[in-house]
């Protein structure tokens, strides 16, 4: 029981860390039905402007969390969606695709250019401290992690759902035209679309760079299993990306310590195929249909 | 004007027509991106300054040394390809790489072409293969591993071990190592976690070895993966001994791993915190040099490049053949050869014998137990 409880506990805080990452595909295919294939090095990246700050700067580390915030805003946001996402959208959905593999590849090299190819350590944002409930031992990290990527999902929500802004940003992701006649500013709610998922990323990369190491090629399983998640949750659902990053997050550990450690990292695959045989829309996601 | 033109073409010949200057040309495969990255360019920074001092006190054989330096990326055919260049090139010898896995697919082809090899790996499989132009900078795990067996048994009176490995050639010739080791000393494994290559979550390996009931867990990854190992140890609040070989209490790992490093054991073939002169100041110049802190794959590369050039002035010309010949049976001390910085032997495989080290790592430094005679 003690072993069950451990695993579910540091199950979910990695889980809770790609669904942030995950929720990200979700906002952008909603807002303007972006395939962010960057997004796994829009999670690597904010650790390295976090490293800039305090090792280059010397900046405090709060300070330095929130100079990548404000990067990442500018960078992954406002300029990716004005110099990619707005010159490529026009010509479909398969350019804009290759557009964002390339950038992916882009800040990939350059943080491997100009940071280095080693892995960097990250300062843990959390104390270290290990309780022990019921026999199991559970860091105070894990439940930060899964604590705060909780807290910012469902604010998330609550700001679609609760707000004017939030429900403006609906309006434009369900049907852009009519949302314009109705008075509502799309161009300005796209904007914070990618903005949100420009600072979801720092969240992400800020909790889960302790445990992997700040290295270029972070982004590399970030994305994959982020995508992952997106699918077997449902692309266009928000929830459903919650739920499908919490899935995996547990059924990697769940593999790896009863089936097969050498083996753990095709359950995730395995669940995939399975979803996408079984569920096409994911397990929350909402049939969706489209003139071709 | 057309005297200027003339002038220009003239000069433009007599560059084209000059004698090239002489210069010995070695090549440097190396992990200088990917998984490997951490140890390679430790590696490659030893190569870089074992060749420079070599230049600055008149090269090899009164000639200067060209290091052309290749990424292998970490990734084996890359590492192949980068070998077969490096030869196009004309390198005499290579040093390079540290990856077993591409060790192993790469120094197929310098044999091909008869030339020597410095390696940094350490896989057993490496000097078993009869390939007589490979050589080690640092003893197999087949080597290491006995003497941190012998000193686990005899010195911290382990009775059940687990194991946590890297599923790959490097982890798998040290997994088998041990495992045959321990099958010798009758410590039966209770435990065998292997895990795949820059694996990043190790919270469900630490688990299963933290709820077995070994003694002490043997833990055998690369810098990165060891790091991020110790970190989820750490967290998961495991009492166990760790105990690695090499790489565990790296310089590297003890740097990405911070405090969770910290109680973390093993042996070392070479580490910058012996109390070894020749050693003390080699590290002292390299932290002067490239403002970090070498681990052993840096002191592997310096070696590697001293060791090269004594054999090449015993044989008298860079016959790549003649050195690889040469190397074999060769006993370098220390005190003829200050380059080496410890006496060194390699066998007729290749294998290299040498003093080592059980370390312990406390307050962030490697603080040596014992100091473990060749075998």
């Amino acid at each position: 029981m003690a072993e069950l409880i451990q695993i579910l506990v540091s199950g979910l805080a990695a889980g809770s860390i790609y669904a942030l990452a995950a929720v990200g595909f979700t906002l952008l295919w909603q807002a303007s039905q972006t395939i962010n294939f960057a997004q796994g090095e829009f999670v690597m990246l904010p650790a390295f402007f976090v490293l800039i700050g305090m090792t280059v700067l010397g900046l405090p580390m709060w300070t330095s969390i929130l100079l990548a915030l404000v990067l990442s805003l500018l960078i992954l946001g406002v300029a990716f969606k004005r110099l990619i996402v707005e010159p490529m959208l026009p010509h479909g959905t398969l350019p804009l695709v290759i557009a964002t593999i390339a950038l992916g590849l882009l800040l990939k090299e350059s943080v491997k250019e100009f940071y280095g190819a080693t892995a960097q350590p990250f300062p843990a944002i959390f104390p270290q401290t290990v309780y022990n409930v019921a026999g199991a031992s559970v860091s105070v990290q894990d439940i930060c992690n899964l604590v705060v990527s909780m807290l910012a999902i469902g604010g998330l929500q609550l700001f679609l759902n609760r707000t004017r802004t939030g429900r403006c940003m609906q309006a434009s992701a369900q049907n852009p035209a009519v949302a314009e006649i109705l008075g509502v500013n799309v161009k300005r709610m796209v904007l914070y679309t990618f903005l949100i998922n420009a600072a979801l990323a720092t969240i992400a990369s800020v909790l889960i760079s302790p445990i992997y190491l700040a290295k270029f090629s972070n982004g590399e399983t970030l994305g994959l299993v982020a995508f992952i998640a997106a699918i077997v949750g449902g692309f266009n659902q928000i929830r459903g990306a919650l739920v499908g990053g919490l899935l995996i997050g547990v059924i990697d550990n769940l593999s790896a310590v009863y089936i097969s450690a050498q083996y753990r990292a095709a359950m995730p695959l395995l669940l995939l195929i399975a979803i996408i045989l079984l569920r096409p829309q994911g397990l929350l996601g909402t049939p969706e249909g489209r003139t071709v | 004007m057309i005297r200027r033109l003339l002038s220009t073409a003239a000069l433009v010949m007599a560059l084209g027509v000059a004698p090239a200057l002489a210069e010995l040309k070695i090549g440097s495969i190396i992990e200088l991106s990917g998984a490997g990255a951490a140890a390679g360019t430790n590696f490659r920074d030893g190569v870089k300054m074992g060749f420079e001092e070599i230049n600055a006190q008149g090269g090899i054989l009164k000639e200067q040394v060209s290091v052309l330096e290749y990424d292998s990326q970490t990734d084996p055919q890359v590492s192949r390809a980068m070998v077969q260049k490096a030869i196009d090139d004309g390198v005499y010898a290579i040093t390079g790489t540290v990856f077993s896995s591409s060790t192993v697919v790469n120094m197929l082809v310098a044999k091909q072409y008869g030339i020597p090899q410095f390696t940094g790996s350490e896989a057993p499989s490496i000097t078993a293969k009869g390939n007589p132009y490979i050589f080690r900078t640092a003893f197999g795990s087949q080597k290491g591993v006995p003497k941190m067996v012998k000193y686990m048994v005899d010195n911290m009176g382990v009775k059940k071990v687990g194991v946590a490995w890297a599923n790959t050639e490097f982890g798998k010739g040290g997994h088998q190592a041990f495992v045959a080791e321990m099958e010798k000393a009758g410590i039966p494994i209770v435990i065998d976690v292997p895990a795949e290559q820059a694996q990043a979550d190790f919270s469900a390996d630490v688990l299963k070895l933290k709820n077995s009931d070994a003694d002490a867990i043997f833990v055998y990854f690369t810098e990165e993966e060891s790091a991020r190992f110790l970190r989820e140890a750490r967290k998961q609040g495991i009492d166990k001994p760790l105990i690695g070989e090499t790489t565990l209490i790296g310089h590297k790992v003890i740097e990405l791993a911070g405090d969770a490093a910290n109680g973390a054991m093993g042996h070392v073939g070479l580490t910058p915190d012996a109390n070894i002169p020749a050693l003390t100041e080699m590290v002292e110049r390299f932290k002067t040099k490239y403002n970090y802190t070498p681990d052993h794959n840096a002191i592997k590369g310096y070696t590697a490049a001293w060791t090269l050039k004594y054999v090449t002035e015993m044989v008298g010309s860079p016959d790549s053949k003649a050195i690889a010949e040469k190397l074999h049976g060769l006993t370098l001390k220390a005190s003829e050869y200050p380059g080496v910085l410890m006496d060194v032997s390699w066998d007729e495989t290749g294998e290299m014998s040498r003093e080592s080290f059980f370390v312990k790592v406390e307050n962030g430094k490697q603080v040596v137990q014992a100091i473990l005679p060749p075998n």
